[in-house]
């Protein structure tokens, strides 16, 4: 039933051929087709600016004061690219291997290097509209390396690569707006799609000053919209980070994705109270430089700096020789757990390890580390009152990404016809586990290079469809349902905190669906879940009006979908009875402790199907066929 | 971790029409490890457990990065630390007992929407009016086609570090917003691919800033002394020299 649309032929020319062919919609044409894009960041952004030049008329929301504000601008280390600029080997088909190896054999092989073969241009793209990416003395471009790859293809803009590379998107997009291609919608939150005959054909907004509930129609409609690392409550997402539009998605008809494929990051910030709003992550960059200890004496106490040399545990680069501090994001994470769950973690909460410079400092100088790290220190200090230049960096796991998303083909099409999803919220390339700079290459990737060019395979047969009138009855019906949400939740009169609420699904999230999973846990997840949502029915208390800025409400919405959402996580993190990339399923590891696969059973992507609030989802299977690479347990020793 | 107790004299505006107050509360049990933000997570979780509206105020990534936070605090944007967003200060700041006094950016190009949240969207038009280099998506040059020097390079960086929030509008006693403006038209006036567009770029950014009603520079300076990103203000002397070069040039 699920058809990936892969183009035939040999997998390096997939992409050149399908370009070739891939039916165009004429300049006439496109003028007539309305595309709205939900989301800002550089999926969205990026997309919504490259549609508007090619002629459709685009919409373009954002929960944000402003579209430059998406959590994109977060993103600190970097994006890779297979430019192989430093000549050290890289080409479009290792950045190609090294994505599927590192998401453990879990991605789809055309998607993937198309994605290493677009690489290249988005960094000419950057360049060009003025993003100061880091460079040599000489005047060329810089690169530095990232885990779990040997070669040093991240481009980089101090710690600040998200930002300049979402800026730079932004200005296309803002150059598009001045010119009347797209029209912006800030504060405006998507609570619903619009389907009528089977294809999306609109979104229900709520612009978030007035409390006004708009109905938008649009020949296709392009999710943008994130990831959903927030299901954890704590995550180094940005607070508004939510679910809430691919949801509606899900329960209009696109299938979920992997949703259980969460990323926990292994250099954050630990927690340190209960007050803890977000958690903050520190670049994997700093791997490259820093070294990763714990005492190697259970429960020592003693501050690091009296901790001598022979008494440490460097146990990455004891564990994994070969990569050493630069193994994968969700190997670094599982063996910081490992050694904080067997006694030897460090600092107040024992949940810690340290990432210290000191040999760094002493290589380099503190200049050359002050200027690669200089703003990460900063943070660091301001928020924890240390100064990493003279005493080790406490870090500790973190989630930070999710693999998992709307199910896509090739096309970037869910199972909704007219309904695409591009960046986070698609569950497309990173398999089981991404690589550092790998989203930012992708969501650039989806919006600038391949969604522009597949969603005209769409559009050219929509080309007759005229502008559907928003009094339809299905536009009727989805306006309605959101109001009836909203009064509910306004009018319950309960006596819960929506943040009480969301912290609790948090706790059972991370308990039973984080670093570590197994059966039994996961079974009482699904009904713990169950009872929180009954709860947060019963009891959430939400004050103030409907019809004004009630950032309360909002957040409320965005809860009572998480919600759904962890249990389906559950759900699927207990079918896949393998580990693979971030999902570890304690029932399937080898005699070391690392992750086993069971490809004879799972090679595949689960796609998860809504059938009803009273029954259970139905999981169906992509098989995932390998012409390419072969399949090897990942091994980074 | 000391435990603190502080009094907030907060700004409460219903919306864009309400005249609006201050209202003091009492917040206990505060810690000093706690961000700024986390402690008004704790008065409004108490405001919302007794049914009380709680304090709406922007904010998003909590990194100092996004520029959604913007508060007045003890009548200094974002507050008394240097080179710091609102979501970066930490209670270790503050001292057991103090009262705090939070308002919204005060600026009239910046209408106050509620409580402490404010429309910022004039900046999205100022970049509209030509803060960007039109290049379509495709017709770039290889990035390494056009060497950068990395001294330009890295000066184009530190104006491009700017992250929007608005303080500098906030802090200035005419609300301008020239800082801001000036810290864009300098990122690409110094870059090789914003050459092109250059006297445009500043005739229309600037005209635009006008337009929407920020006031003019008089280099008091309070905008570099409150930008969390200290940018600094010999970007506006730039953008003054971009802007009579442009006419010169008619
Ligand atoms: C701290 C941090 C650092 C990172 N560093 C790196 C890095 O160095 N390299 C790398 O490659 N990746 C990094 N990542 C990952 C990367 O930043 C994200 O995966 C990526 O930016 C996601 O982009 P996006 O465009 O898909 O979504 P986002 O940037 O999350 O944008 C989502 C957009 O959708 C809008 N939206 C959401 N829901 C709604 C709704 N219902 N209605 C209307 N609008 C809505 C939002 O307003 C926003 O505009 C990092 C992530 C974090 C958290
Ligand atoms: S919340 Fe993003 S800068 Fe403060």
């Amino acid at each position: 039933m699920l058809n990936s649309r892969i183009p035939d032929g040999p997998l390096a020319e997939k992409w050149t051929k399908y370009k070739s062919k891939v039916p165009l919609v004429s300049p006439a044409n496109k003028r007539r087709l309305d595309v709205i894009v939900i989301g800002t960041g550089l999926a969205g952004a990026s997309a919504a600016s490259s549609m508007a030049e090619m002629g459709y008329n685009v919409k373009t929301f954002c929960f944000q004061d402003s579209p430059r504000r998406a959590h994109s601008i977060a993103a600190q280390g970097g994006i890779n690219a297979a430019k192989n600029y430093q000549n050290d080997g890289d080409s479009v088909y290792r950045l190609f291997y090294d994505t599927i190896k590192g998401g453990d054999y879990r991605s789809r092989e055309a998607n993937v290097h198309r994605l290493a073969e677009v690489s290249s241009n988005i960094i000419d793209q950057c360049v060009a509209q003025g993003v100061p990416f880091a460079r040599e003395y000489g005047g060329t471009l810089d690169n530095r390396s990232f885990g779990g790859v040997q070669v040093s293809r991240t481009f980089y803009a101090r710690g600040q690569t998200g930002q300049q590379l979402l800026l730079g998107a932004y200005s296309a997009l803002s150059r598009q707006i001045a010119k009347g291609n797209v029209t912006m919608y800030n504060r405006h939150e998507m609570l619903d799609i619009v389907v009528i005959d089977g294809k999306a054909r609109g979104v229900i907004v709520r612009n978030l000053i007035t409390g006004e509930y708009e109905r938008h129609f649009g020949h296709a409609v392009v999710l943008a919209t994130g990831g959903y690392g927030n299901v954890f409550y704590l995550s180094t997402n940005a607070m508004g980070s939510n679910v809430t539009a691919a949801w509606k998605a899900y329960k209009k008809g696109a299938m979920f994705g992997n949703p259980c494929f969460t990323q926990i990051h292994p250099t954050c910030i630990p927690v340190s109270g209960e007050y803890q709003s977000k958690l903050t992550l520190m670049s994997e960059s700093l791997r490259n430089d820093g070294r990763i200890w714990v005492p190697n004496k259970k429960g020592d106490d003693r501050r690091p700096l009296d901790i001598p040399e022979d008494e440490r545990d460097y146990y990455l680069e004891r564990r994994y020789p070969a990569f050493g501090n630069l193994v994968p994001r969700d190997v670094a994470s599982r063996a910081a757990k490992e050694r904080c769950d067997t006694g030897f973690g460090v600092g107040p909460t024992k949940l810690a390890v340290y990432l210290d410079f000191k040999d760094a400092i002493k290589r380099l100088g503190q200049d050359v580390v002050s200027a690669r790290y200089g703003n990460l220190f900063e943070m660091y200090e301001k928020i924890t009152g240390d100064d990493p230049y003279t005493t080790p960096m406490r870090i500790y796991p973190a989630v930070h990404y999710t693999m998992g998303g709307l199910w896509v083909d090739y096309n970037l099409m869910t199972t909704v016809p007219g309904l695409f999803a591009i960046g986070e919220c698609n569950f497309s390339d990173h398999g089981a586990n991404r690589l550092g700079a790998s989203a930012l290459m992708q969501g650039l990737a989806d919006g600038y290079f391949v969604l522009p060019y597949t969603i005209g395979e769409y559009l050219s047969n929509d080309i007759r469809t005229p502008t559907i009138p928003t009094d339809h009855e299905e536009f009727d019906k989805a306006e309605k349902d959101a109001r009836d949400r909203n009064d509910r939740l306004l009018n319950n009169d309960g006596s819960r905190s929506v943040e009480s609420l969301h912290r609790d699904l948090g706790h059972i999230m991370w308990e039973n669906c984080g670093m570590a999973r197994n059966e039994i846990n996961l079974t009482s997840a699904i009904s713990e879940i169950q009872s929180l949502k009954r709860d947060f029915w019963d009891k959430v208390s939400v004050p103030g009006r409907d019809d004004v800025l009630n950032p309360e409400l909002e957040k409320a919405g965005r809860v009572a979908d998480f919600i759904e959402l962890g249990e389906l996580m559950v759900r699927d993190a207990l079918d896949r009875r393998e580990s693979c990339g971030g999902h570890f399923r304690e029932e399937s590891q080898t005699e070391e402790g690392e992750a086993k696969r069971d490809d004879e059973n799972f090679t595949f992507s689960s796609a998860w199907e809504y059938t009803g609030e009273e029954t259970e989802p139905t999981r169906n299977k992509e098989e995932l066929t390998f012409d390419t690479v072969q399949l090897t347990q990942r091994s980074y020793k | 971790m000391a435990e603190m107790n502080l009094t907030l004299k907060i700004w409460r505006q219903d919306g864009p029409n309400d005249p609006g107050g201050f209202k003091s509360y009492t917040v206990n049990g505060l810690n000093t490890h706690m961000s700024f933000l986390e402690m008004l997570d704790v008065l409004n979780e108490k405001l919302v457990n007794t049914g009380d509206e709680p304090v709406a105020f922007d904010h998003d990534c909590r990194e100092g990065i996004c520029g959604m936070c913007s508060m007045v605090i003890n009548g200094r944007p974002h507050g008394p630390l240097e080179g710091t967003t609102t979501c970066q200060l930490h209670m270790r700041h503050f001292n057991d007992g103090d009262t705090v006094t939070i308002e919204p950016w005060r600026a009239k190009p910046f209408p106050i929407l509620k409580d402490l949240i404010v429309d910022r969207t004039p900046f999205d038009r100022i970049i509209q009016a030509g803060g960007f280099v039109s290049v379509n998506t495709g017709s770039a040059p290889d990035g390494n086609a056009i060497p950068i020097g990395k001294e330009i390079s890295d000066e184009a960086f530190d104006a491009a570090a700017c992250i929007g929030c608005g303080a500098c509008v906030a802090a200035c006693k005419n609300a301008s917003a020239s800082l801001f403006v000036a810290a864009k038209i300098s990122q690409l006036a110094l870059l090789p691919q914003g050459q092109p567009e250059r006297e445009e770029r500043v005739v229309g950014m600037v005209k635009q800033m006008d337009d929407e009603g920020f006031g003019h520079c008089t280099n008091t300076g309070a905008c570099e002394a409150e930008c969390p990103k200290e940018i600094s203000v010999d970007y506006i002397r730039k953008m003054n020299w971009e802007f009579h070069r442009a006419n010169v040039k008619g």
